[in-house]
């Protein structure tokens, strides 16, 4: 015990003795790394979810369903991501009457229309970056499971998918990191994510420099970490891949 | 209606303004993305490293808290260089950081960062023989750069281009935030004011969209530009 408070006295004393980096503010970045962390992760599990399915019937042939795809991918690629999260924490929550409904106990807090903006995005990218990786699929391995007599569903379950989402793996780790940036928007929706957490603290103490470098900084751990561990699963997933040395 | 409650005029200006960030910034980041991939192919290991750094730093963090660092932090910064210029000097000048310029600065620095690497790969693919030869002409090495390598280079380097401008032009609705009157800003605006969230931001989104099949046009004719002598007939020998 006695140990450890002289390991801890330094950091108390040099937290007493200045303003900005107080147990009060680290508290403030622990919930928005928290925020931060939890937006993007359930944004990108659900937008993966979605993707996949969206991904094999945006190459189908029925015409209505692959135009319509297409058509939602382009909207949300097409358009700035704050238009969307404008979109959908006002436009539910201007709706007359919606305060009401059971609905606005997801609706009065921001996190649920910054998850649905932020999942839909996510979802549509994810969607043309696996249909760009299942349309390159060699014709030679369709052609292989055609002649076992694979049923369509089949060859897309063992042949198709397993290839084709291993070599959208580099892509979709451009997207996990893009997702981690573009969630710094969630601050005005009144959400407090890391960005939103430095804002209040320049905010309030007038400290541009000790409050965004700081966040900065985390933010490049956070993005080098996913950078890592796609490198590591790149490593292990697409062996078959690497030119033979 | 269709003067959507008074502010159709201040959403046309917030769409200029747009254009205009966009195009400012587009023309910073293609400066800097040029001279940074130079400097990745220097033969100079600090300069490689520096350029490295550069671009590692604009990956890990996000525009949004670049753009405010910016904004924020500059005006201190700036007031701090020049009250010591003051007090040391006895210089008064006054520099006043306003949300154009730091926008403007900070989308050029942020796709300086991610064209240096388009450049790049496009520098490496241009045949090192042409720039021999155009040296065997006697021409001096800006005349190359600007005859022969520059136009050779752009072929490469227009996909990877019309790319970053399409992520571009959307990156700067985020000028909004820091108190730009952008086509975003206008309409959540308006949005606050009427209740009418669909009304301001569909027009908004069909701006959005309007502007990059625009330049998806102008990129396929720069395209057909650059790749003059490189077409149907040029491909046995050339590929």
């Amino acid at each position: 015990m006695e140990q450890l408070s002289t390991l801890w006295q330094p950091l108390l004393d040099w937290m007493n003795g200045n303003d900005i980096f107080t147990p009060n503010t680290f508290a403030m970045y622990w919930t928005g790394l928290t925020n931060t962390v939890q937006l993007v992760f359930i944004s990108l599990l659900i937008g993966l979810v979605l993707a996949v399915p969206l991904a094999i019937a945006r190459g189908s042939r029925n015409q209505v369903l692959r135009k319509s795809i297409w058509f939602y991918t382009y909207l949300f690629r097409g358009t700035p991501l704050l238009i969307q999260l404008y979109l959908a924490y006002y436009g539910f929550a201007f709706i007359p009457g919606i305060q009401e409904t059971w609905l606005w106990f997801f609706l009065d807090d921001p996190l649920y229309p910054a998850l649905l903006a932020f999942t839909l995005n996510t979802a549509a990218y994810t969607t043309e970056i696996f249909h760009g990786s299942i349309q390159a699929t060699p014709r030679g391995e369709i052609e292989a499971a055609r002649a076992y007599g694979m049923s369509k569903a089949k060859m897309m379950r063992r042949i198709v998918l397993p290839s084709a989402l291993r070599r959208a793996l580099p892509a979709y780790g451009n997207e996990v990191i893009f997702m981690l940036h573009a969630s710094a928007i969630a601050f005005v929706v009144s959400i407090t994510d890391l960005t939103g957490a430095a804002y209040y603290i320049y905010a309030r103490f007038y400290a541009p420099f000790a409050a965004f470098l700081f966040v900065a900084v985390l933010y490049m751990v956070l993005s080098f970490s996913i950078q890592a561990l796609f490198k590591y699963l790149e490593k292990r997933l697409l062996v078959h891949l690497k030119p033979a040395s | 209606m269709l003067d959507l409650h008074g502010y159709g005029y201040r959403l046309l200006e917030g769409g200029l303004l747009t254009l205009e960030l966009a195009i400012l910034s587009l023309i910073l980041a293609v400066i800097l993305g040029l001279v940074t991939a130079s400097a990745k192919l220097s033969s100079s290991i600090v300069i490689r490293a520096i350029a490295k750094a550069y671009t590692l730093v604009i990956r890990g963090v996000p525009d949004l808290v670049l753009m405010m660092l910016l904004f924020y932090g500059g005006q201190i910064g700036i007031n701090m260089a020049t009250d010591w210029l003051y007090y040391e000097f006895d210089v008064d000048i006054f520099v006043n950081v306003d949300a154009f310029v730091a926008g403007v600065i900070t989308i050029g620095i942020i796709f300086g960062a991610y064209m240096s690497e388009t450049f790049r790969g496009a520098f490496m693919a241009v045949d090192g023989g042409l720039l021999e030869a155009a040296r065997a002409y006697g021409m001096r090495p800006w005349t190359v750069f600007r005859r022969i390598r520059f136009p050779l280079m752009m072929r490469h380097a227009l996909p990877g281009l019309s790319n970053n401008w399409m992520v571009l032009l959307k990156t700067t609705a985020l000028v909004s935030i820091i108190g730009l009157s952008d086509m975003v800003k206008v309409a959540a605006e308006a949005t606050k004011a009427t209740h009418e969230p669909f009304l301001f931001m569909i027009p908004v989104a069909l701006g959005y969209l309007a502007i990059s099949s625009v330049s998806e046009w102008c990129f396929m004719k720069l395209k057909a530009r650059y790749d003059v002598g490189f077409g149907a007939e040029g491909a046995s020998w050339n590929n």
